[in-house]
């Protein structure tokens, strides 16, 4: 009688204490995009202890499995097939825009939904059987691109020239910058690219001047984006300068000096959360980030980037939570991440620290341009609010 | 193109042109002496300036645990007497950085010694013991050593690029920075020290004689070990001070050596890896190549500064006897 009842107590305890939730994650945690992955994947480390300390989501644990893969494409689909492999319910990443993409087919074979952190615009349109699986967070190249021309125009620009990266990324943001330009009438005088790796950028530059256009926009990311300026500055161009929100990082500040003094840049509101209006949706939700990750790691040194990780979680929390409710992932996993890909679908009006977001069948971006962008110049080596779209 | 641009351009070219040229006489120099292609003179030259960055700021560099390393190692495979130079080197070195943290004066000697040791290290460990394999072993070992050091690079200094402060600021004329005239000069420099180093003194003598002829210059009582330690030391001196005197201009980072060996390799190639002085030449040839395509159609530039390599090699293999490996 009593082993009976000592059964039944064993039973009905397994019974409560249920598997944690598995949520995959891949970040470029070293290799060249490192600086924007490291503050990603402290996020997430920030984030399991939260959720260790509240007890998850739903009454579940959660458990979150981190993957670095050196910022290199081939890693990254290695990593995504071994959480597929795994039992993940979603994975979120991965920090660059070519390993984003390389994942895609992984997970719309596998049929799980994923979160990108990356920025381009072709990770996740045109929404077809592939990217039906497919998230991101950050803004795309062309939402920024509109900042930059809308932020032109108010300032009487007639002619402008472009100066970017001979890559993805410098490529990416000439195709969407210069469609936009010439749309809102812009003239493009000139389009000139170089290498990360240039110790020279004089015979862009010239070219550049010789055309004497109202403003030059800096196609680049991270400290390679200070040469161009410099040399722009030494040369006595007097005419705006334009950076992308890939410099958003204290290092850029850092190399550039006084040589980036007056810079125009478009970034996600909470590279300026606390200058930002009361009015403005995601101030709160962008303090309270900064102030717990701050909180953990150091003042300033909270990043932009770490903060999209941050956003696909705020979205990956509900859409589980309405999940359970239809699945059991403990017996139908592939049921689970069906319902849990439409429930991030029907995301809507989530405030989050770079924007609000609602996802529908053909958004899968689903930030708004008036609440996702600012325009912000550098004052005194510090970034200072310039404009708001809204 | 007017005539101020064609000025720009070419003050442009010529400065980017004669880096290039101190590459290329080092690559030439170490390749005439033990046959070794340096594929990691970029990573050389990028360790300096950011080292002296490090020291700067109060901090010890990742590149002084690499030296001392690989100095130990060269004392344990030297053995004996011969161990002295590496330990006595090393200890020297690891004293100097104590003293040189935020000494301006003292930090810099102590980023051009440390290179110094690390590139004198890295042949004796590396390529020494491989002395009699073929050239195509040796290239494979400098490119392991490259991707070897580029990601060590990557370690120690962080994924963003430096700036230490120039030397010399302003600008002499519209176009030519202090900072640019000192990079001429040390050029202009290094070009008559090396003349006058292999021209007069018996030890260059010796050198080129180790170059021409490795076993005449043996039986001559010259050590081919020696020889090649002073080519991979005058090859690192020249990649330090050329990484110093730059980084104002251009920025450090870890991963920008790479095609500046590249493009002195370029040029090296054009002097038929023989030739000092067509070396030099054809290093300015492809400064003021690359300044130009990057005026004129700058997407392609460095597809373009690439293909020079093809009418020099193909010059190359018309006017070259078979030679029995």
């Amino acid at each position: 009688m009593k082993r009976w009842l000592v059964a039944l107590l064993v039973l009905g305890l397994s019974a409560l204490a249920q598997e944690a939730l598995k949520v995959g994650v891949v970040v470029s945690a070293t290799g060249p995009a490192a600086s924007l992955g490291i503050p990603e994947r402290n996020t997430f480390l920030m984030l399991q202890e939260m959720l260790d300390r509240t007890g998850g989501v739903a009454g579940r644990k959660v458990q979150f499995v981190i993957l670095d893969d050196a910022s290199d494409t081939t890693q990254a689909v290695r990593n995504t097939r071994r959480l597929v492999e795994e039992g993940v319910v979603a994975i979120i990443g991965t920090t660059t825009t070519p390993a984003s993409l390389g994942m895609i087919p992984v997970v719309a074979e596998a049929k799980v939904p994923m979160i990108s952190l990356a920025a381009s615009k072709d990770i996740i349109h045109p929404v077809d059987a592939q990217r039906h699986w497919v998230f991101k967070t950050p803004q795309t190249e062309e939402l920024m691109a509109r900042a930059i021309v809308a932020d032109m125009v108010a300032r009487g620009v007639k002619t402008v020239a472009y100066i970017g990266f001979n890559d993805a990324y410098g490529e990416g943001w000439a195709r969407f910058f210069e469609a936009e330009a010439k749309a809102k009438g812009l003239q493009v005088v000139a389009s000139e690219r170089y290498a990360r790796t240039d110790t020279s950028v004089t015979g862009q530059v010239l070219r550049i001047l010789a055309r004497r256009p109202d403003a030059v926009l800096i196609g680049a990311s991270g400290t390679p984006a200070v040469l161009p300026q410099r040399t722009l500055k030494e040369r006595g161009y007097a005419g705006l300068i334009y950076q992308t929100h890939g410099v958003a990082n204290p290092d850029f500040l850092r190399v550039g000096g006084k040589d980036v003094e007056g810079t125009l840049l478009p970034a996600g509101p909470i590279l300026v959360a606390e200058q930002l209006p009361g009015t403005f949706p995601s101030k709160r939700v962008a303090l309270d980030y900064i102030q717990r990750y701050e909180a953990k790691y150091g003042i300033g040194s909270y990043s932009t980037f770490g903060a999209h990780a941050w956003d696909a979680w705020l979205i990956l929390k509900p859409a589980l939570e309405r999940a359970l409710k239809r699945a059991d992932p403990a017996k139908d996993l592939a049921a689970f991440r069906a319902a849990l890909r439409d429930e991030i679908e029907a995301t809507r009006n989530l405030v989050a620290t770079h924007g609000v977001f609602t996802f529908s069948r053909e958004d899968h971006l689903g930030l708004r341009f008036e609440d996702a962008a600012v325009m912000v110049r550098v004052e005194n080596g510090r970034w200072k609010l310039e404009r708001i779209f809204r | 193109m007017d005539a101020t641009i064609l000025s720009f351009l070419l003050l442009d070219g010529l400065q980017n042109g004669v880096v290039y040229g101190l590459l290329a006489l080092s690559l030439v120099l170490v390749f005439a002496v033990t046959r070794v292609i340096l594929v990691p003179i970029g990573e050389l030259l990028m360790f300096a300036p950011l080292s002296l960055v490090w020291l700067l700021e109060g901090k010890l560099p990742g590149t002084l645990w690499l030296a001392l390393a690989l100095g130990g190692a060269w004392a344990l495979m030297a053995r004996g007497r011969g161990a002295l130079l590496p330990l006595v080197g090393g200890v020297g070195l690891f004293l100097l950085f104590l003293l040189a943290k935020g000494v301006p004066p003292l930090a810099y000697l102590a980023a051009v010694l440390l290179v110094v040791y690390l590139g004198v290290a890295t042949y004796r460990v590396f390529f020494q013991p491989m002395r009699g394999a073929t050239v195509l072993s040796l290239l494979i070992m400098a490119v392991g050593l490259h991707v070897a050091y580029q990601g060590l690079g990557l370690v120690f200094f962080g994924p963003e690029q430096f700036r230490p402060a120039p030397l010399l600021s302003g600008e002499v004329v519209v176009g030519l920075s202090w900072q640019g005239v000192l990079v001429l000069l040390f050029a202009a420099l290094s070009l008559m020290v090396l003349y006058l180093f292999f021209r007069f003194s018996l030890f260059g003598k010796a050198l080129l004689a180790a170059a021409e002829n490795r076993l005449g210059a043996r039986l001559l009582g010259i050590r081919p070990e020696e020889a090649g330690m002073v080519a991979f030391g005058i090859a690192s001196l020249l990649a330090a001070f050329s990484g110093l005197l730059l980084a104002p201009l251009i920025n450090a980072a870890y991963f920008m050596g790479f095609m500046l060996g590249l493009k002195g390799f370029v040029a090296a190639i054009l002097g038929g890896l023989a030739s000092y002085p067509v070396a030099f030449l054809g290093a300015l040839l492809v400064g003021f190549f690359e300044s130009f395509t990057s005026f004129y159609a700058s997407a392609y530039k460095e597809a373009l500064v690439f293909l020079l390599l093809v009418p020099a090699l193909f010059y190359q293999s018309l006017r070259a006897r078979t030679v029995e490996e």
